[in-house]
């Protein structure tokens, strides 16, 4: 045959090779891109149930006014946060300061006995579960994200489309420490 | 194999049984119409009808299934925790949130059926609800997950209701060679030829029936899902924990189970029996396996 022939075919190849793998990498960075919205997801999930755990809990608890405002300085600080970092703090705050509650609503069987206030307090900790788990799903798929940037030769292809590597969400010091529960 | 590649094989496989149920149909309607003197139009009728219903079945297949095994859709208000815990393992495992039901009896079993990830449900007995705690009910649901996750459901669902079908045929086929055509006035020669080709209808028929439901549960499958599930939880032993509550459970019976449906179980809805024929179509792997290998991981 032709060598321009050869050259034609060889070429033609290397575009339908570079098609493919630029559509899968496109495909797998959308995919650790939905992930990290369904985090935020469930976070404001867990943020729109407070004021409702609030009003209910104050009804039967008056006198816990600190644990609640606790609760509430926790979820504006939340939502203030900027940083990653500022975030993590203001979400173990948040963690701690919903623990409180739960433990001191304890000592209200009236509370205890209230349809509303299990059915949020299931709420919650259904909400707290979802966002261990997107998170972890998080990173799984920027694990299989990077793992593809990386290797031969998806990696080639990757660099000449700068697709980068992404950061793992990894849980800050603070967070790692034992949530403390205040009385 | 990593779970594109359990998808796509699974993917292939579902086609080899709906191919291996049409041709079976269809030989069989060959056969019935050569005994009546028409094998063509028998043959043209079975593959027309085998078609249509792998049509159905495979759009309607777990709707079915669900049914026959007398599962209930519920809603978040009834089952908060289920559904929080269905919620949750979809969310890991990257996938749209299968549809909850539950099946009012007191044995500890489980299930997911469907077609695709956007089409599944998990169904869970009130039993399991009941006796498990948190941990050991995620790790059953998050076994499930596994099954939706690689297209191990459509496999499944298709083996049941394809082998519920076969047994049915030839449950019928049987009684009517054997009723229907003694009352009709016919030479011994072509009774003689009918029961012949009965005999080798049942010989043919029932190995495959088992051969179908074993390609559809090897056992690996089981391990695989359990160790998949265990990757979504982090945590092997709720698993392994609800895998021994379900052991020990002196009622393991789901009184709505039948042999098309069996294999579809987390654990064999069946008495718990001993001997030689139990283990060879056994269609799950041994519990006590399963729950020492969850426990080295």
């Amino acid at each position: 045959m032709n060598p321009t022939w050869w050259i034609v075919i060889i070429g033609g190849a290397i575009v339908l090779i570079a098609i493919v793998i630029y559509n899968g990498l496109v495909r797998i960075k959308n995919q650790v891109e939905n992930s990290w919205a369904q985090i935020d997801v469930q976070l404001k999930r867990r943020f729109d149930l407070i004021p409702n755990l609030i009003e209910t809990v104050k009804g039967y608890a008056k006198h816990e006014k600190g644990v609640l405002e606790g609760v509430t300085q926790a979820r504006t600080a939340f939502m203030g946060a900027k940083s990653p970092k500022e975030m993590a703090k203001a979400e173990n705050m948040l963690e701690g300061t919903l623990k409180t509650l739960f433990a001191v609503s304890e000592n209200y069987p009236q509370l205890q006995a209230n349809e509303n206030f299990l059915q949020l307090q299931e709420e919650l900790s259904g909400t707290e579960s979802k966002i261990a788990y997107a998170r972890q799903h998080y990173n799984d798929m920027v694990m299989e994200y990077n793992t593809k940037v990386q290797t031969f030769p998806t990696n080639m292809f990757a660099k000449v489309f700068s697709f980068a590597e992404k950061e793992l969400f990894e849980t800050p010091e603070v967070e790692r420490q034992n949530v403390k529960v205040q009385f | 194999m990593n779970i594109h590649d359990q998808s796509r094989w699974n993917k292939i496989k579902s086609w080899i049984i709906l191919s291996l149920f049409i041709i079976l149909i269809s030989a069989l309607g060959y056969i019935i119409g050569f005994v009546y003197g028409s094998p063509i139009p028998g043959f043209v009728l079975a593959i027309f009808g085998a078609l249509l219903y792998s049509v159905i079945m495979y759009f309607q297949g777990d709707s079915i299934i669900l049914a026959t095994t007398g599962a209930r859709e519920v809603t978040k208000k009834e089952y908060p925790y289920l559904f929080h815990t269905v919620e949750g393992l979809a969310i890991a495992a990257g996938i749209p949130t299968p549809k909850a039901y539950v099946i009012e009896d007191t044995a500890l079993n489980a299930f997911a059926t469907g077609r695709d990830p956007q089409h599944a449900s998990v169904t869970v007995t009130t039993g399991l609800l009941n006796k498990l705690n948190r941990q050991e009910l995620e790790g059953v649901i998050a076994h499930e997950m596994s099954h939706i996750k690689n297209f191990d459901i459509r496999m499944m669902m298709l083996t049941a209701v394809f082998v519920g079908i076969t047994i049915l045929l030839s449950d019928f086929l049987l009684r009517s060679f054997l009723w229907g055509s003694g009352s009709r006035d016919r030479e011994n020669n072509q009774m003689t030829i009918i029961f012949i080709v009965i005999g080798i209808i049942l010989a043919i028929l029932a190995p495959l029936i088992a051969e179908l439901i074993k390609l559809a549960v090897s056992r690996r499958r089981e391990y695989g899902a359990d160790a998949d599930g265990a990757l979504l939880t982090r945590n092997p032993e709720g698993l392994a924990s609800a895998l021994e509550k379900i052991k020990n459970d002196p009622d393991p019976l789901v009184d709505k189970a039948n042999k098309a449906t069996a294999h579809l179980f987390i654990s064999t809805p069946f008495r718990k029996t001993k001997g030689f024929f139990t283990g060879l179509f056994s269609t799950h792997p041994p519990i006590d396996e399963r729950i020492k290998i969850l426990r080295g991981m």
